[in-house]
């Protein structure tokens, strides 16, 4: 009895060959072998395809971001150093992360400008506009409740005339934008569990269907290691092509919708266009797609294998 | 090389299938193993190949403690024992060379050594021109001397066979035992459970007998 030396080469070779021999198992079936692919593929692209969804929403709201803005119309009564002190007071505020002072002199220069009444104005007997600060709140302190709150506490003063958000409708966005996000990933998560579960029913059939074939190895000294190993690759086969399924069934889908989305963005006048997070999804889907299939082959080999002894 | 001491086996339905069993084989020793149906002698191989565990007694085997052998260390221990089985236990889907190379891949041997030795083994059996038939395509003479190609391709020092010629003409039958006798004349402790007494009788090998589970008589 001479125990061969390990050798790396012939270990790599033994693993390439077990990883092909699993992949011609499942080429031996093409037609289960693909309805499982399928199967695995959809449901790891529909949450893929939803978070794809759901960043292009968060671009185009981003492309909004400073428009997030309070203004806050001063009592015609404030006089200007008082207003400007209070800027500066107001600085201070966590939930404020920039601010500045225009007074109703540069409101007005500014609605010369943007209007082109020009000399009209002038003609005026007094300036009708009020003195403003725009304040840009905290980038966490746009949660709704927390920027009501500093809306509230902002009108309160008594130099303020009204407080005026800009955008609410954009807040909101956000906010659905982040519960429609927690409930993606929690799709995710479901998703993958049964990803996982198919895998290892899988496993299962293909373990039963072999338990002879496991008794011989068994019989003439293979270690789990070795009769675990095929099915890890067979896990690991589903896993990848499933994942490497999602991907095309996502950018087929996503090709679908994207000249009508063209077609929207330009009646806005809009530069949107559709971002298909392609690249990163085509290293992310396939790896997620592996990890998953070897992890649920793992389990079921571990929970099945054990019982098949030689008898 | 294998010695049993006061070992008693009881199945799970509470059948006691060896009682009290003693005896003791020596290295590089050929022998056959008797008796009537069910007296037991399937169950003693299974215990030399650790397919089942003594329920009492001791059994050692190559001066390893199968009592206390650890369920981690079978697979390694399995490889110093060739087994030849009456069904042939062979695999279906592939080939008669890959089925002989089947030991050699698992302990991990490298490319060229499992195409030489298993060439070599099926030249031992006289099939070196069946390595690419499927074992389907073979007589049920010939599958058996598949199942010992792939007993002996990776010179275990242990050779156990049950029933190897059950189902062979005696003419086949006497090929296969002559093999087992060249095994044994190279060194390997050769145990053969079998019914065949006419052919066994013929030739000079210690038989165990046993009866109902407990040893008749020695030869
Ligand atoms: N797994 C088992 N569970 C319960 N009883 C068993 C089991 N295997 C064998 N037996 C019983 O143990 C006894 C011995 O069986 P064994 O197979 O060892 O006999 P044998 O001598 O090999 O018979 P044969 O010549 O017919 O092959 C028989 O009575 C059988 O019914
Ligand atoms: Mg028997």
């Amino acid at each position: 009895m001479n125990f061969p030396k390990f050798n790396l080469t012939n270990y790599l070779l033994r693993h390439i060959q077990v990883m092909l021999f699993s992949l011609g198992q499942l080429w031996r079936q093409p037609l289960s072998s693909m309805m499982t692919i399928i199967v695995i593929g959809i449901a790891l692209a529909l949450p893929a395809g939803l978070y794809v969804l759901l960043d292009n929403v968060k671009q185009v709201s981003d492309q909004w971001d400073d428009a997030t803005q309070i203004s806050l119309f001063l009592q015609k009564d404030v006089a200007q150093e008082h207003a400007i002190k209070l800027t500066s007071q107001l600085e201070q505020w966590p939930q404020i992360s920039n601010i500045h002072y225009q007074s109703s002199s540069q409101s007005l220069e500014e609605f010369r400008q943007l209007s082109g009444l020009g000399t009209l104005l002038d003609s005026l007997p007094s300036n009708p506009l009020p003195a403003i600060i725009i304040i840009q709140p905290n980038e966490n302190d746009l949660r709704p409740d927390a920027i009501g709150s500093l809306l509230a506490k902002l009108e309160a003063l008594p130099e303020v005339e009204q407080a005026q958000l800009d955008m609410e409708w954009l807040l909101r966005l956000r906010s659905i934008n982040k519960t429609v996000q927690r409930g993606i990933s929690i799709l995710g998560l479901l998703l993958s569990l049964s990803v996982l579960l198919i895998i290892g029913n899988t496993i299962r059939l293909a373990i039963l269907s072999r338990q002879s074939e496991i008794r011989v190895i068994k019989l003439v000294g293979g270690t789990n290691a070795f009769v675990r190993r095929p099915f890890l690759y067979t896990g690991f086969w589903y896993g990848t092509l499933g994942g490497i399924m999602a991907w095309l069934t996502l950018t087929f889908s996503l090709s679908l919708i994207n000249s009508p989305v063209n077609e929207l963005a330009k009646l806005y006048s809009s530069q949107f266009t559709l971002h298909w997070l392609s690249a990163l999804l085509l290293i992310v889907l396939p790896i997620t797609g592996l990890v998953l299939g070897v992890l649920g082959a793992w389990i079921s080999v571990g929970r099945h294998l054990n019982a098949i002894e030689p008898n | 090389m294998i010695r049993f001491t006061d070992v008693y086996k009881r199945y799970p339905n509470r059948h006691e299938a060896l009682s009290g069993l003693s005896f003791h084989i020596n290295q590089g020793e050929m022998a056959f193993l008797t008796g009537h149906s069910g007296a037991g002698k399937s169950t003693l191989l299974k215990l030399i190949a650790l397919i089942e565990r003594s329920s009492h007694g001791q059994v050692l085997v190559n001066n390893q403690n199968l009592t206390r052998l650890p369920k981690r260390k079978i697979p390694h221990y399995r490889r110093q024992i060739g087994i030849v089985f009456q069904d042939h236990n062979l695999l279906h889907d592939r080939t008669v060379f890959d089925n002989v190379a089947l030991p050699l891949i698992i302990a991990g041997e490298n490319h060229r050594e499992i195409g030489r030795r298993v060439r070599a083994s099926l030249d031992k059996v006289g099939l070196l021109g069946k390595e690419r038939n499927l074992p389907i395509a073979l007589s049920g003479g010939e599958q058996q001397r598949v199942g010992i190609a792939r007993a002996v391709v990776n010179r275990p020092p242990i050779l156990l066979a049950d029933e190897p010629t059950g189902n062979l003409d005696p003419d086949l039958s006497r090929d296969i035992m002559s093999l087992f006798e060249q095994f044994n004349q190279v060194g390997t402790t050769v145990f053969i459970a079998t019914h065949d007494l006419d052919l066994i009788n013929t030739l000079p090998y210690r038989q165990i007998i046993l009866d109902a589970g407990r040893l008749s008589e020695q030869g």
